[in-house]
């Protein structure tokens, strides 16, 4: 399969991709299972599931819940821990010929760091995307994420260790977006990504339960894409670093939609569930698009609503 | 291997007002090698009020005419939309998906309850293929709920123990005579409390119970964590180590 990538190149921090498509950590897995569908190297990256210092064994079931044009998951971080990562899926998945990017959780800072550092040995693994936004789990993650002083706190302490590009995850449970942004840009951040999921839950009016078993859960799919637009947009226009945009992307039109209102880069989340040729797609049909209005690279269009 | 692609509706049976099969024509050359109690994902379009796809079971599998078919009961917004669909309509399917049925022994059990029958016709099939010796019991409230009865018993020995007696043997599955004879293995398909009563009899035989669950899943190739099940070794995703598990390594089993 040969891809056309002139004019879709993008560099995040010291990350070249050749083109703007990541997949969405916690919805591609390692990437392997996605390679009976299609050579996932040509994708601009991947980021892999969340990977804390510890195994950890998630929530109980059930974690999901279809809405409308949407879904809750509560998955919690369910992972190997970061020793497992490193000897035994980094192993497995380090000849994957595109970006390779960690999403590192944690729920103390101490936790974050090491997870990090541990990840700085990793030769080709490019950058981590520090998950300071998960709504899923008791302590940590979207405290972080939604408190400008922890958020700075955190990056600080990771940017000391960790030395390749880093990317903050933001959540959008927040008052303001561009406060947070900006503490974790002060902080040393290479790029951010927004945006996680928006908490959420729903409930069983038959059953008077709620459908998931932690109550709440975060909700991501093409309910979301006006929320992230908006946090993108607002954003883009406070801080300098580049941004890599998320929330219910599933055609080349969202993700063109998400680089107008200045993201560098994209992330496909919940759409791979549904398609999973999806960010293959995706890539073709920007590229179609480019065509069809004459642009000859992507940066003529970034940001300019 | 798991390929995501469509297949033609070349038969539509409504059973009964809430259950319907359909026989599904696949549109490349040869269908892959699919095993007993693997399940697809259909992929509902146009419908913005349902995004995932749905997991249904394979209720068998045609080589010869690069067929399979689907027993899908209407349970939700998904199901109900399904069956809308017409004869000569596209459906796109990622198949197949979970482990499937590991064939062991020379003389097993089937037993199913309700729409949970589903996949084992396919599982006799391959059975038969075999030449393993098999019985196939299957449970259901009333005569109305059986389906594809002759299939079955055409298959091999089928006993049916319907609730209320209006067909076979008259109460539960776990009552049922052929439940007292000694097998090798037994594969049960059914409702979960169906399949915790069984297994329960059979781990105390000590003849391995093989379950399959149902468990509400995003993705269903492993990538979501959504539809884990606790098991000995902490939590199993239903969708690739499932959804068929050996009884006595579930938690709540």
């Amino acid at each position: 399969m040969n891809i056309n990538n002139s004019g879709l190149e993008v560099e995040i921090g010291k990350i070249k991709l050749k083109n703007p498509v990541l997949t969405a950590s916690g919805t591609f897995g390692y990437g392997e299972e996605f390679e009976d569908f299609f050579p996932v190297e040509n994708l601009g990256g991947i980021v892999v599931k969340a990977t804390t210092k510890e195994k950890r064994e998630g929530n109980p079931y059930p974690r999901m819940a279809e809405t409308p044009s949407g879904m809750l998951n509560a998955v919690g971080l369910q992972n190997k821990g970061v020793d497992f990562f490193c000897k035994s899926i980094y192993k497995r998945i380090k000849d994957i010929k595109t970006n390779l990017i960690v999403n590192v959780s944690g729920s103390t800072i101490e936790e974050y760091v090491e997870v990090s550092q541990r990840i700085n040995e990793l030769e080709n693994i490019v950058g981590i995307e520090l998950n300071i936004s998960c709504p899923n789990v008791k302590q940590g993650g979207m405290v972080f994420g939604t408190d400008p002083k922890m958020a700075k706190e955190v990056v600080k302490k990771v940017r000391e260790v960790y030395k390749k590009t880093l990317i903050v995850k933001l959540s959008p449970n927040v008052t303001s977006i561009v406060e947070i942004a900006k503490s974790v840009e002060d902080s040393g951040a290479d790029a951010l990504s927004m945006i996680n999921t928006l908490l959420g839950m729903a409930v069983d009016a038959n059953r008077k339960k709620a459908l998931l078993s932690t109550i709440t859960g975060g909700l991501s799919g093409p309910a979301i894409k006006p929320v992230a637009l908006r946090c993108l947009w607002q954003t883009y226009k406070q801080v300098s670093i580049p941004i890599i945009g998320m929330g219910g992307i599933i055609s080349a039109q969202d993700a063109i939609e998400f680089i107008l209102v200045g993201a560098s880069a994209i992330e496909i989340g919940t759409a791979n569930f549904i398609n999973p040729m999806v960010s293959l797609e995706v890539v073709e049909g920007i590229k179609e698009y480019m065509d069809k209005n004459n642009i000859k690279n992507l940066s003529e269009i970034r940001g300019i609503i | 291997m798991k390929y995501c692609k469509d297949f033609i509706v070349v038969g539509k049976e409504m059973i009964r007002s809430d259950l319907f099969i359909l026989k599904l024509q696949y549109q490349e050359e040869v269908l892959p090698e699919i095993k007993p109690g693997q399940f697809v994902e259909i992929l509902i379009k146009d419908k913005k009020d349902v995004l995932l796809r749905r997991p249904i079971s394979i209720h068998d599998v045609s080589k010869e005419n690069n067929q399979i078919s689907l027993v899908i009961q209407i349970v939700g917004k998904g199901t109900e939309e399904l069956s809308k669909i017409e004869m000569g309509n596209s459906l796109n399917l990622i198949f197949p998906l979970g482990n499937g049925f590991s064939l062991i022994g020379n003389k097993v059990l089937l037993i199913g309850g309700g729409v949970g029958a589903a996949p084992l016709l396919y599982l006799a099939r391959c059975l038969k293929e075999k030449g393993t010796a098999f019985n196939t019991l299957i449970g259901s409230r009333d005569t109305i709920q059986l389906f594809n009865k002759d299939k079955f018993s055409d298959l091999g020995p089928l006993h049916i123990a319907t609730e209320n007696g209006s067909c076979g043997f008259k109460g539960l599955v776990t009552e049922h005579p052929i439940m007292e004879e000694d097998f090798d293995a037994v594969y049960c398909c059914g409702p979960t409390i169906m399949m915790q009563k069984v297994a329960s009899i059979m781990e105390k035989r000590n003849i391995p119970c093989f379950v399959s669950l149902e468990h509400k899943m995003a993705c269903g190739f492993g990538v979501c964590l959504c539809c884990v099940v606790d098991t000995d070794t902490g939590n199993k995703r239903t969708c690739i180590n499932g959804p068929v598990f050996l009884s006595s390594e579930l938690k709540n089993f």
